[in-house]
């Protein structure tokens, strides 16, 4: 081989190398956060948490997930009575699916066909055809429902009814809902264990997070929140999310503008860390390094370094921030 | 043969058993057949503070939002509309009712016939809810055990308009008082207030509702304000007609508050938070109109007794009354604040909204404004300052 061709192979490989790796590398690391007031989706830079772009939406856009893909963000919006679909490499919504009566939260079958959405206002538990763009079913539930999870392999769905403090059990075959738990007030959002054993659901108004046992339906265990220098009545817990691993679980607690820090297996109580003014909503980087916080009534969310529980940064987002996701 | 038939007769029987259908708890709901209150003169005219419709309304949704609620504890909810021509009427009705095995009154009247009701139901196992009389002798010298107050009273609302007014610093007041009982009786709740928490009342005067002009001294809103150097005009019009002339009639600009202008209520349509929007969409939705106060207390009233049953997983009004006068007590009156009954008066402490026609500018407890246990509680009367009998 002459130097120039082995110089040029040496390019070309390094180029294909750089290519590989490239394609290898998980999203943006953008960040996207729902905003009620103004409708927008903000996306955020998740290294320099720069403004990139505010995505229009309909209005009140509130829960936001992937697909599983990761090539598309689902975004329910309330007033808007549509659910958004954005395209996450373009950043706009290239798709609508109209005439869902307020939905709120929702959470996606396990291959991704359908979508399982709370409708506030109707009281019902609404299944939409991702395919065909179309409401194929409703069941009714108690009053406002929000949080919704999707059970292990699709066959249970669990529905909270705020205003009945009650998780619905909805069985998938006979769409009938086997089990109405009764939780603690206003019943919320939902996170379950790695192991798929224990459901964990935040209750707003009891200042708590009732355990319930998967296998049985029943409630075994209820973790109450204390932060220091705040009544009872001032602890507001909605967002629950969990590590990768599920040792710890982290809960937003509303009013009283902390999270905490909760050893799952122990339920201990670890910390609190300061965050903005109504914490709502959280959301784990891939790696678990960060934890970032939507702050309804600061308008911002707080970026959290999971190592030191300390808040890195507090970035504006929007009016009435809701939920954020990130691109990693 | 016969033997082995009566068995199977026998199996049948058992098999054929009824199985254990749902209990009913009926919740009665008592009104007067013609409410003065309720004049459709009056709902038309939509003063600020005036309920626009009968408040039985807000019961009957509450009534379909409970429909979960006694299941664990087997029992099924069911709403009685009572009504009579007059007091005696209701108290034979409520007798009846209670015979038949109610134990739950929600009762939407005046003061005087909220006492004659609650004084006929003290030898019997029965809880009544005021949900419409403001009153604040019902919360303490006329305070009685098997009674509970929803909607707040007058001190409560007062102490909410004047915390916020202080807020604002705002602290002189020019006062234009009606002259009937029920408007001295919202000035008395006015002063009480100011005199708590520093705003000076540097005028006060009556109006009449009248166009004679030999009254003007009275009934001409700029001669009875000229002169004035408030911040700003409290009215006291139990009626509404007078007040909502008031607003832009002073003779210097000034705020309006108390009857219009500024109010202090229980519930607005327009408050955007805890899922009031959302309460508020299933009222107007059944009813065609925005929920008021006296709705938004009907409403509560017939879900505070759901939520006790969904507690205690039971029907026994015994259980039901301890839960609702202990200390675990939660109630989501839908304005942030978990609620609960004072035991020295028996009135729910809420926070209370500070409303326009449209909007709710601002909610008490202002902030800032604290208590050692509870800050509802700096909110109409502590207990240091009951005159009930029954506190301890």
């Amino acid at each position: 081989m002459t130097t120039d061709s082995l110089l040029i192979s040496i390019l070309l490989a390094v180029s294909m190398l750089i290519v590989s790796s490239m394609a290898l590398a998980k999203g943006t690391g953008y960040i996207f956060v729902s905003s009620e007031k103004d409708n927008v989706i903000t996306v955020l830079d998740g290294r320099t948490y720069k403004l990139v772009k505010k995505i229009e939406t309909s209005e009140r856009p509130r829960h936001l997930q992937f697909n599983p893909e990761r090539t598309q963000i689902y975004a329910a919006c309330g007033d808007g009575e549509a659910i958004d679909i954005i395209d996450v490499a373009k950043l706009e919504v290239v798709g609508k699916i109209d005439d869902i009566d307020d939905p709120e939260a929702f959470d996606l079958s396990p291959d991704g066909r359908y979508m399982y959405v709370s409708l506030e206002d109707d009281g019902a538990l609404g299944v939409i055809d991702l395919k065909t763009r179309e409401m194929v079913k409703q069941v009714e539930v108690g009053e406002e429902p929000e949080g919704v999870l999707t059970g292990v392999d699709g066959k249970m769905i669990y529905v909270t009814s705020e205003v009945a403090n009650i998780v619905h059990v909805i069985d998938t075959t006979s769409w009938e809902s086997v089990a109405d738990i009764v939780v603690g007030k206003r019943p919320r959002r939902f996170a379950l264990t790695a192991d798929g054993k224990e459901l964990w659901v935040s209750n707003e108004l009891s200042a708590s997070v009732s355990i319930i046992d998967v296998a049985s339906n029943k409630v075994i265990e209820t973790v109450n929140f204390q932060p220091k220098g705040f009544r009872p009545e001032d602890v507001t817990p909605v967002g629950i999310t969990m590590t990768a691993d599920g040792s710890k679980t982290i809960v937003a607690l509303g009013r009283a503008n902390h999270v905490a820090f909760v050893e799952t297996a122990s339920r201990a109580v670890e910390d609190y860390v300061l965050v903005g003014n109504r914490a709502w909503n959280t959301v784990l980087s891939r790696d678990n390094a960060r934890l970032i916080v939507t702050n309804g009534l600061s308008d911002d969310i707080s970026v959290i370094n999971m190592a030191k529980r300390k808040v890195l940064k507090s970035v504006p987002a929007g009016r009435i921030p809701y939920m954020a996701l990130i691109d990693d | 043969m016969a033997l082995s038939r009566s068995l199977v007769l026998v199996a049948l029987a058992l098999f054929a058993a009824p199985i254990l259908h749902a209990q009913d708890l009926t919740i009665a709901f008592m009104e007067l057949r013609k409410d003065k209150r309720y004049d459709t003169k009056r709902t038309y005219a939509r003063y600020l503070t005036q309920a626009l419709g009968r408040p039985y309304q807000g019961a009957e949704v509450a009534l379909r939002e409970i429909r979960y609620h006694g299941k664990e504890a087997g029992i099924e909810f069911r709403l009685e509309r009572i009504q009579a021509p007059d007091i005696d009427g209701l108290r034979r009705a409520l007798t009846a009712q209670y015979d038949k095995g109610t134990q739950f009154f929600v009762v939407d009247a005046k003061a005087d016939v909220v006492t004659a009701l609650s004084a006929t139901a003290d030898a019997m196992d029965a809880l009544l809810f005021n949900i419409s009389a403001r009153e604040n002798s019902l919360r303490q010298r006329e305070c009685r055990a098997n009674l509970l107050h929803i909607i707040p009273s007058h001190a409560m609302l007062m102490d909410a308009l004047v915390q916020y007014l202080l807020s604002k610093k705002w602290r002189k007041a020019l006062v234009l008082e009606g002259e009937t009982d029920s408007d001295k009786l919202l000035t008395a709740s006015f002063v009480r207030a100011a005199k708590r928490y520093g705003v000076k009342i540097q005028q006060k005067k009556t109006f009449v509702l009248s166009n004679d002009p030999r009254q003007r001294d009275q009934n001409n809103i700029a001669l009875l304000t000229s002169g004035s150097t408030a911040d700003v005009v409290f009215v006291s019009d139990s009626d509404g007609e007078f007040a909502r002339n008031v607003p832009y009639q002073t003779l210097k600009p000034q705020l309006v508050a108390g009857t219009e202008g500024l109010a202090a209520a229980a519930w607005h349509w327009a408050w955007e938070r805890h899922g009031a929007p959302q309460l508020e969409k299933r009222f107007e939705k059944k009813h065609k109109r925005p929920m008021k106060s006296v709705d938004w207390a009907a409403w509560l009233a017939v879900k505070v007794v759901a939520d006790a049953v969904q507690y205690t997983k039971s029907g026994e009004f015994k259980q039901i009354r301890d839960y609702l006068f202990s200390d675990d007590v939660i109630i989501d009156a839908f304005k942030g604040n978990r609620a609960s009954f004072r035991p020295w008066s028996g009135q729910l402490r809420q926070p209370i909204l500070l409303i326009t026609h449209n909007w709710v500018v601002a909610r008490a407890p202002v902030k800032g404004f604290l208590h050692q246990i509870n800050n509802l509680d700096t909110l109409g009367f502590d207990k240091r300052d009951s005159e009930c009998s029954l506190a301890k």
